[in-house]
């Protein structure tokens, strides 16, 4: 099977998938379509992997002007659409960006367009493949997480409209998306598939239709069409400063050095911030918990945010040791600062979890924006860790949030005894995310080793130093609630259906296993990608793989010790609690014999980490920073 | 004569053998210096061992067995991150590894849901993210003198660390005072029973689990002052005589200076971290060409 015909088959499954799931209505279809392409796409991106990963990067011309055809024929569709539903919401923000955007595509595939020829409209590489697994293996098991999800879902809330053949649509549409964005080599396709991810988020993110999710679905639809107006007017310079079109293509273009590609790499890479949700743009994100949390899963671990990320990823090389990337950079370094400093002072578990994506698509692009090679190499780990350990934390917080009807961490207290299996994944999910020797902390670690050769990196030492100190203190507190072992609670956890489960169990599999063969991913993807941009390439030295390899498997033992400690074979006290603690649920008799409850709860800290003076001061800073790389660039263009 | 592979291995060793005995000698020190500041007699230098001894012939009685889990994990950690930093490992993989044990002993004082536990484990959390930010901050000066983060390498540089890291290094003896639990910043737990939230972190811990964590502290006192030791590596005489003086001061700091509040805590060592920290590495970092050829 040739290279090419998988990479069409990627992109042209899930959209067939999508067709069916938006006219089928019987639920136990649905359940079965979406199942067979989860396995379909899966193996498929497998199957890439192993045909291409050591092929380095291949180009492959189809057909591109019928294609791009239909694409702006899809294009202007979908605007008349955003321009309807504009209207109907009275959004005016969202009419003048979808005009703009929409007159700028019109005046470009009239004036421009004729004499543009891009030979090569599809490559692949190890980066690509990477996006590919992530996309084909994570997007998909949380698109099978989503049916049981869905259900029980409409079951609690009647009130809503059951579109569930929509949903499901779009969320196959997204994937379909996905895979084009990353495997097109021509930025008027990448252009293209940006959109579609754009539009698809957004009626995902409206899908309650309450005016919440309405609003927040045109916030994040607004942010995310200027990110589009920025993308399309870079591609409008590349087209004025080539009439024939060979810098659209992608792959020429970053070998093309930065007299030329600079100008059009920083207004795509605001693109990428607008989408992968940095400070200014970060609300979007945070606004987009009201989805379904499967839709938030799919947002924040392998889709969406992740173009974004790819993107800047992309262009790292033209950014690195330029002013523009520095500056791209410090919008990454201070958005990962304050993003965990905020997450502090959250107690909803999903702007938890949406602070802590904000935050390491931050440290993503801090590393892509200085852009050396040992940076670029963190980067894509990171993208790689972060995505499997989030959406495993969203779909936890997600089961936990149908069976106690809370979302609130507060609520999830003594969750070990209530919903075992969810905690022990949750707890995992969450090591994942800031524990040694998990992945995360594997990407810091090689951060901070990479940024002390960079130019100027100790600033984003130093603020990765205070940023990943607060990134302990929110999760370890919130560890600490799911573990704390409260009596008298009954286990609650039964209902849960199998497939939700083995969708879990494979993710924090996934986790761990990452951890594990991260060495062999690095040797075998990232490092020849690396060396095949940069000439040289990162390596974590063999002795420290093996030291933690070593206390990977210390930490996997550990719970054994448990065997030693039998019920029964031990005293088992009350907790000390100051008045004569009392059996039963948590009462202790204080002074004057009164019985009272005990209620705990973790510090937020509201004055010191609070959202709205943090958030304030990140948009003014980052909404400056971007504002002089403005004005650097309109210098470089005049 | 120790081969190349297995001198790591052999220093490991010792640090697991030696450190738990020259450990429990600081704290016994310690305690008598500081009655002596007091004007007490003090308790017998071996004290600390007996005391160990004593919880280990108690019965372990716990809120949740979960907590024998979160307590020997500590432990464990703890000698894992030591024992790494003896052998000449990596400093970053060492504060990882160190941090993780850390975490446990909060996870195990989460576990049992007393009041006093929670708060005490609130703090130690604050504790960590007080000092954490330094600790790294001293790991980067150190290889930006050294241009590694072996201790290997580190250890064995001619260059005499200090003088190119005096700011990091009192930064370092700032939040060596949070590590090592002493006033004023012993807020999470304290040696002294006067405490308003009882034992803080380790309320509901007693018998073995309470010995178990004893020892951890044993090994952590070993391991950060062995932290001091890098700073001056290229004269041992000194060095020595550097960690003296220096858990001296710390002892001195602890007797002499009252409890301050969590904000005040996070506040000294962010600001601490923050200027002394980052300014001695910015000077360096445009010395960068003149200190290692």
């Amino acid at each position: 099977m040739q290279i090419l015909d998988l990479l069409l088959c990627l992109i042209l499954v899930p959209l067939i998938a999508a067709l069916f799931l938006l006219v089928v209505r019987r639920d136990s279809w649905r359940a079965l379509i979406v199942q067979l392409s989860a396995v379909a796409i899966g193996i498929v991106s497998l199957v890439l992997l192993i045909l291409g990963f050591d092929k380095g990067t291949l180009l492959y011309s189809v057909a591109s002007e019928p294609v791009s055809q239909v694409m702006f024929f899809i294009e202007m569709i979908l605007a008349v659409f955003i321009l309807y539903l504009g209207i109907k919401h009275r959004k005016s923000l969202t009419i003048i960006l979808i005009l703009l955007q929409a007159g700028l595509l019109i005046w470009f595939e009239m004036s421009l367009a004729g004499h543009l020829h891009v030979e090569n409209n599809l490559f692949v590489d190890q980066f690509s493949i990477i996006m590919a697994l992530i996309i084909g293996i994570i997007g998909t098991l949380i698109c099978v997480y989503a049916v049981g999800y869905m259900e029980t879902y409409h079951n609690r809330h009647k009130e809503l409209r059951d579109r569930r053949g929509i949903f499901f649509g779009l969320l196959f549409i997204f994937l379909a998306a996905m895979f084009g964005l990353v495997f097109s080599n021509n930025l008027l396709w990448v252009f293209f598939f940006w959109e579609i991810t754009t539009i698809c988020s957004f009626l995902l993110i409206g899908y309650e239709e309450t005016e919440e999710a309405t609003n927040n679905s045109f916030l994040a639809l607004s942010m995310n069409l200027l990110g589009g107006v920025a993308f399309m007017a870079a591609i409008i310079y590349l087209a004025i400063s080539d009439p024939a079109g060979n810098l659209l293509d992608l792959n020429y273009l970053l070998t093309t050095g930065k007299a030329i590609a600079l100008v059009p790499a920083v207004l795509i890479c605001f693109a990428g911030i607008t989408k992968a949700a940095l400070m200014p743009f970060s609300s979007w994100l945070v606004g987009a918990m009201v989805a379904p949390t499967p839709v938030s899963a799919l947002l924040h671990s392998s889709t969406m945010v992740k173009a974004g990320v790819y993107i800047i990823v992309r262009f790292a090389p033209v950014l690195s040791g330029t002013t523009e990337g520095l500056i791209i950079a410090l919008v990454g370094g201070t958005t990962f600062a304050l993003a965990s400093f905020m997450a502090i002072s959250q107690n909803n578990a999903k702007k938890v979890l949406a602070y802590s994506t904000i935050a390491n698509l931050g440290l993503i692009v801090a590393c892509a924006g200085v852009g050396t090679y040992n940076l670029m190499w963190v980067a894509i780990l990171l993208i790689i860790f972060h995505a499997v350990a989030k959406s495993l934390l969203f779909l936890c917080v997600g089961t936990v949030e149908n069976r106690i009807g809370s979302r609130d961490i507060e609520d999830m207290g003594g969750l070990i005894v209530r919903m075992p299996r969810i905690a022990i994944m949750m707890f995992i999910g969450m090591a994942g995310m800031f524990l040694a020797p998990f992945g995360m902390v594997i990407s810091k670690w090689a951060a901070i080793e990479a940024f002390v050769t960079a130019p100027f990196g100790l600033i984003f030492i130093a603020l990765l130093a205070f940023g990943s100190s607060a990134t302990v203190f929110f999760w370890s507190k919130w560890m600490g609630k799911i573990i704390s072992v409260m009596r008298e609670q009954t286990v609650v956890e039964d209902t849960v259906k199998k497939e939700k489960y083995s969708v879990l169990y494979i993710l924090t599999g996934l986790v761990v296993v990452v951890c594990l063969i991260f060495p062999l991913m690095s040797s075998v993807l990232i490092e020849p990608f690396v060396m095949n941009i940069y000439g040289k390439t990162a390596l974590l030295s063999q002795a420290n793989i093996i030291i933690m390899i070593m206390m990977l498997c210390l930490l996997m033992i550990m719970p054994f010790s448990m065997l030693f400690y039998r019920k029964g074979a031990q005293p088992v006290m009350l907790p000390y609690m100051g008045g004569t603690p009392m059996e039963g649920p948590m009462h202790f008799t204080g002074s004057m014999g009164i019985s009272r409850e005990i209620v705990l709860s973790n510090y937020y800290f509201e004055k010191s980490f609070g959202e709205k003076r943090l958030s304030l001061f990140g948009t003014s800073l980052c909404g400056g920073l971007l504002l002089i790389a403005g004005i650097l660039l309109l210098g470089v263009i005049v | 004569m120790i081969s190349e592979t297995f001198e790591p291995v052999f220093y490991a060793l010792v640090y697991i053998l030696v450190a738990p005995i020259l450990g429990g000698l600081i704290a016994g020190i310690d305690r008598k210096v500081t009655a002596r500041m007091q004007g007490r007699v003090g308790p017998p230098v071996l004290q600390p061992f007996y005391d160990v001894g004593k919880l280990f012939e108690k019965e372990n009685p716990v809120v949740t067995v979960t907590q024998n889990l979160y307590v020997l994990s500590y432990l464990v950690f703890m000698i894992f991150a030591g024992a790494l930093f003896f052998s000449g490992g990596d400093l970053l993989l060492v504060i990882f590894a160190f941090t993780l044990s850390h975490i446990f002993l909060v996870l195990g004082a989460y576990a049992s849901y007393s009041p006093y536990s929670h708060v005490g484990a609130e703090r130690e959390l604050l504790q960590i993210i007080s000092y954490e930010p330094m600790i790294i901050l001293t790991a980067v000066g150190m290889y930006m003198v050294t241009k590694s983060f072996f201790v290997s390498t580190i250890v064995s540089s001619p260059v005499p660390i200090i003088l190119y890291l005096p700011g990091v290094f009192i930064g370092y003896l700032i939040v060596l005072t949070i590590k090592l639990r002493k006033s004023p910043f012993d807020i999470s737990t304290s040696h002294h029973a006067h405490q308003e939230i009882v034992k803080g972190v380790t309320t509901d811990f007693a018998g073995p689990n309470l010995g178990k964590i004893e020892i951890a502290h044993w090994y952590e006192y070993v391991f950060l002052l062995g932290v001091i030791w890098l700073f001056f590596a290229w004269n041992p005489l000194i060095a020595v005589v550097a960690i003296l003086i220096a858990y001296f001061l710390e002892i001195l700091i602890d007797n002499t200076i009252a409890r301050v509040k969590w904000q005040l805590m996070l506040r000294t060592a962010w600001v601490i971290a923050g200027t002394l920290g980052i300014v001695n590495l910015g000077v360096l970092y445009y010395l960068r060409m003149v200190v290692v050829p």
